[in-house]
């Protein structure tokens, strides 16, 4: 599903270059449920952002489901997001005056769907997650894990090949955060492609396959 | 899609009421404004017109005064007379129209019918007179050639001559009153839009008036009519006109004073060039304020966008496109400067509406109010200043990175 090569990638701030990535090389295959690990300033975000094509790398090669994402422009860039990766955030990222059921349906808005359809698939994900009852609910009036469940709803709509969390679970309590886990668990089930960036050993634990990260580079697999 | 679109930008609308309030205020109110001095500068032009009304306005009329310099042997100070052959000269002239003379009967004289009595004008004037004054005959007939002609005592009264002469009921036409001892035979009345008192005027015919008063041929007055709306022509008919009669009356060409030539046209075409610049100065002013009205819309447009930089990362991490982002702002702007501005619009009409009917119409000011193509053009002017307004801030906003949105926080 994701084949990094070589991957480099270098900040520069003043006369100074901050090499952020350095010949990354990843496998991912399809249907793995893989967490990156590193301290603050490892390059997992970068990393993240390169994979979720929120950000470009200087050289290597990056393939996504056997295509090259390289030298996009924002538009395209766009696209790949809307169609190819779902994204979970930590701070869950719902736009506060929309609705549950709005903002499951916004990716779907920019792939140009009829809003009735939109909304209709939108119930369906809710219910997936558990949460149809609260379609009508703002964000502000759901609690930090229904949100997050509705972030996941949201990021699932648009059947992307690629399910890419940052800290997922950074701002959920222990229990909501396995609760979490164990969704993620049932979508890896039916075969979806899972990403989770954290630095909490017991969520990393959860997942099939841990990658380190230090200094910009890929340290250990653990399988 | 369009729907949907709206939708997007009336929700994010309504998430900030006082803002959007605030500044759909600013530029309601630069529309007024402009609504407004639109409808007052029209209001002044209207009464100008109005003032204009009463009288042929390409028209060039000529009064004999006194020489003021030596000429061809004659002293200063010598009166100008002019005669009925004046009035056929200059009225060969090419672009004149129609001819009349005007033979004043001294001061206001009393006229009488029967037991009833007032003082009136009474001018002796040719047929073609009722051209330059619009005289509008309400009954009977104006006078004709034969009148003048045969010089017969024939009156044509005003209406308010009418009102005071004759009863209600009475037909004046073929009713005769009395001027200076002698009876005149009313062949028609008419009405000015000169007001009451043009109303308040008698026309004899001009050789009556000549023989009342022994002066044969002598006119006071010459009126004549253009074929011409050009200013430029008109001044140069007017030229030739007084050149034509300084030569017929041993006049120095110098002299300024002995012959007062008034063009009606070029006064006219002074004041519609004032009129010009005063519509320029509004429209400054107007789009002045419509101007700061739509900087504030701007303003508020890059501040929301600053607040929403989080919301716009997010959107273009989930696949809105730049264009999107930069469709969504400008349509937000959009719809704040067109609704707002028309309300604006809308309310001005309203006040000149309101206005124009509860204030009588003064000397030089009448009828406020601005027609349906400047209230077309102002929708238009703010729709290109709303584009305008919503430019700058829609492309910082297409410059989002949609990496916001991965960053802890707010």
């Amino acid at each position: 599903m994701i084949r990094l090569e070589k991957i480099n990638k270098s900040y520069r701030s003043g006369n100074t270059a901050l090499h952020v990535l350095r010949d990354v090389d990843l496998h991912i295959a399809p249907g793995e449920f893989v967490s990156i690990m590193g301290s603050s300033g490892s390059g997992k975000s970068t990393l993240l952002n390169v994979l979720g094509i929120l950000d470009r790398y200087d050289s290597g090669q990056y393939l996504l489901d056997g295509q090259l994402v390289k030298g996009l422009g924002e538009r395209e860039a766009a696209r790949y997001r809307n169609r190819f990766i779902g994204f979970v955030f930590q701070a869950f990222n719902l736009l506060p005056f929309k609705t549950a059921l709005e903002n499951v349906a916004l990716p779907l808005y920019y792939q140009g769907v009829a809003r009735r359809a939109r909304n209709a698939l939108a119930l369906e994900y809710l219910d997936r997650v558990g949460l149809r009852e609260r379609a009508d609910h703002l964000p502000n009036e759901l609690s930090g894990g229904e949100r997050q469940r509705v972030a996941v709803a949201r990021a699932l709509i648009t059947r992307p090949k690629l399910l890419l969390a940052d800290e997922p679970t950074g701002a959920l309590d222990t229990e909501t955060s396995y609760r979490l886990m164990e969704l993620f668990g049932e979508l890896h089930r039916d075969g979806l492609t899972i990403v989770i960036v954290t630095h909490e050993h017991d969520i990393a634990e959860r997942t099939e396959r841990t990658i380190r990260m230090r200094d910009g580079k890929v340290t250990a697999e653990v399988a | 899609m369009i729907l949907e679109a709206a939708r997007e930008i009336l929700s994010a609308l309504r998430h900030n009421k006082l803002r959007t309030f605030l500044t759909a205020l600013s530029v309601a109110w630069g529309t007024f404004m402009l609504t407004l001095l639109l409808g007052a500068g029209r209001g002044l032009e209207n009464g100008v017109t109005w003032e204009f009304r009463d009288d042929a306005v390409a028209s060039i009329w000529v009064r004999p005064s006194q020489t003021s310099l030596p000429y061809a042997g004659r002293r200063p100070g010598r009166d100008v007379r002019f005669s009925n052959d004046d009035l056929e000269v200059v009225d060969r002239l090419a672009g004149v129209e129609h001819a009349s003379g005007r033979f004043y009967y001294w001061g206001q004289l009393s006229v009488a019918r029967g037991s009833r009595r007032a003082s009136f004008d009474i001018r002796g004037v040719h047929p073609d007179h009722r051209h330059l004054e619009r005289t509008e005959i309400t009954h009977g007939r104006f006078l004709n050639d034969r009148d003048v002609v045969e010089g017969r005592k024939v009156a044509v009264i005003g209406s308010e001559v009418r009102k005071m002469l004759f009863a209600e009921h009475e037909e004046p036409i073929g009713e005769y009153i009395e001027i200076r001892g002698l009876s005149y035979l009313v062949v028609g009345v008419f009405e000015d839009q000169g007001g009451q008192d043009e109303q308040r005027k008698i026309y004899v015919p001009i050789s009556t008036a000549q023989a009342v008063y022994r002066e044969p041929g002598r006119l006071h007055h010459l009126l004549f009519t253009l074929t011409t709306e050009d200013v430029a022509t008109s001044q140069r008919i007017a030229d030739t006109m007084l050149t034509l009669l300084m030569e017929r009356h041993d006049v120095h060409p110098d002299d300024r004073r002995a012959i007062r030539i008034q063009n009606n046209l070029e006064r006219f075409g002074k004041i519609t060039e004032v009129f010009t610049w005063i519509r320029a100065f509004v429209w400054i002013v107007g789009c002045g304020t419509l101007l700061a009205g739509v900087i504030g819309v701007g303003n508020i447009l890059l501040i929301s966008v600053a607040e929403r930089t989080k919301e716009i990362g997010i959107r273009k991490a989930l696949g809105a496109t730049p264009f999107s982002i930069v469709g969504m702002i400008l349509v937000e702007g959009l719809v704040i400067t067109v609704t707002s501005g028309y309300a604006g619009v809308v309310l001005g009409v309203g006040v000149l509406a309101l206005v124009s009917n509860a204030i009588p119409a003064a000397p030089f000011f009448r009828n406020p109010g601005v027609d349906l193509e400047i209230a077309l053009g102002a929708v238009a002017l703010l729709a290109l200043s709303g584009a305008l307004a919503g430019l700058v801030p829609a492309l910082r906003a297409a410059r989002v990175d949609p990496m916001v949105a991965l960053r802890e926080g707010d």
